[in-house]
């Protein structure tokens, strides 16, 4: 029931939005060189930063279609009727939404990375520093969909909910593509990996207590 | 196991009003009981007790598998009916059968989406009977139904009970056959 629950989640993600957030992110990476201004290393300095906060603005795009949808529609409920409990049901969405969100990301990096003219050293780096960092964005992701399905103007309350919790990622990610003597793709995947961890439990809180 | 639901004491809160308390009842193979009572009067609420997706403010309930039929469809809208409800359905070929019984076989390939409220309800009823569950929770299961649906469901319902399951049934409406009656809200 997992491996379905998974299946179905991607499938219906790639016919529908998941190319919403890869455009998204594409565009942000774009607008960066024009509000900064053309010159190279300037440029090049801030191209890690860049990157990661089109990611983080670009995470925040699906949040409205992860969870809320299969709440209003009973799915979730029917899920726990066919004896899947509710952290399964978390660890299947953050899952399905990493194998949506990541690797297309990762994807969309490498003209981003062009556009902002990252040395092919760091490049390395930042690609690195994505792999990692993504699956944390996709468990916050999830969690913050899990905690707002059901309210009103979910979409908003989500950005004001993720964005400050994924400033740690985004210290450690940004830091590891600038500088590699700095530990930060330790940390960053020690961030990572708590926040991956601790997603199903999260979300199967938040599902238990959405029930009216 | 004798009985398949059983309420003891049970007492339900929703909005900090209390809808019913002292609530006790139980069910066996074969056993038919429907709850009636006025809008709002927690026959709902009941039901999702039964079915485990509520906490009750005090009392037990022990429950059997179940299949739980509610107003949710819970069938992604861009499929066919078919691979929709085979999500939900186990390998042992059930599904089939249960569209037949309630005439879905002719909608099959029809998208989730286009479907009326009438078919829709079929296609939980039919999730329900493709289920295998010995205990069947129905929500207001004759809204929508035309009288051919309305005819189809008794036919499920009561071979479901001669084959020793049992079913539980809200409904406001006067629902046919040997179902024990009870009023809620009264």
């Amino acid at each position: 029931m997992i491996a379905a629950l998974i299946a179905r989640d991607v499938r219906r993600a790639i016919g529908g939005a998941a190319w919403l957030p890869v455009g998204f992110f594409l565009v942000v990476a774009t607008l960066v060189p024009f509000a900064v201004g053309p010159d190279a290393r300037l440029l090049e300095q801030i191209a890690a930063g860049g990157l990661w906060i089109a990611a983080l603005t670009a995470a925040l795009l699906p949040i409205e279609r992860l969870i809320e949808p299969d709440r209003a529609n009973g799915t979730l409920d029917q899920l726990t009727l066919h004896n899947v409990s509710e952290e399964a049901v978390g660890a299947a969405k953050v899952a399905a939404h990493w194998l949506t969100f990541g690797p297309l990301l990762l994807l969309a990096a490498l003209p981003s990375a062009f556009i902002l003219g990252i040395a092919a050293d760091a490049l390395g780096r930042t690609l690195a520093a994505l792999v990692i960092g993504t699956p944390g964005l996709a468990a916050l992701a999830v969690m913050v969909a899990a905690l707002t399905a059901g309210l009103p103007r979910a979409g908003a309350l989500a950005g004001v909910l993720l964005l400050p919790l994924a400033i740690p990622l985004l210290i450690f990610g940004a830091g590891a593509a600038g500088d590699p003597e700095s530990g930060g793709l330790l940390l960053e995947a020690a961030v990572s990996l708590l926040l991956v961890a601790a997603s199903p439990f999260v979300v199967g809180a938040a599902i238990r207590a959405s029930r009216t | 196991m004798s009985t398949l639901l059983r309420f003891d004491n049970v007492a339900c809160r929703r909005g900090g009003r209390l809808l019913f308390e002292n609530l006790s009842l139980s069910l066996g193979p074969g056993e038919a009981l429907h709850l009636a009572g006025p809008n709002g009067s927690g026959k709902s609420s009941l039901i999702r007790l039964a079915a485990g997706l509520l906490r009750a403010e005090r009392g037990t309930i022990e429950r059997s598998d179940l299949a739980l039929a509610d107003e949710a469809l819970a069938l992604d809208r861009e499929l066919s009916l078919r691979r929709a409800l085979a999500f939900w359905a186990g390998k042992d070929g059930k599904l089939d059968e249960a569209m037949a019984a309630l005439d879905l076989a002719r909608l099959a390939q029809v998208p989730v989406r286009l479907l009326s409220t009438g078919q829709a309800k079929r296609a939980t009823l039919a999730r329900v009977a493709a289920s295998g569950a010995p205990l069947w929770l129905l929500d207001e299961p004759l809204n929508g139904l035309d009288s051919d649906g309305v005819e189809r469901l008794d036919t499920l319902v009561s071979a479901h009970l001669k084959s020793g399951g049992a079913v539980l049934a809200a409904s406001h409406g006067p629902l046919r056959g040997a179902w024990t009656r009870l009023e809620l809200g009264a």
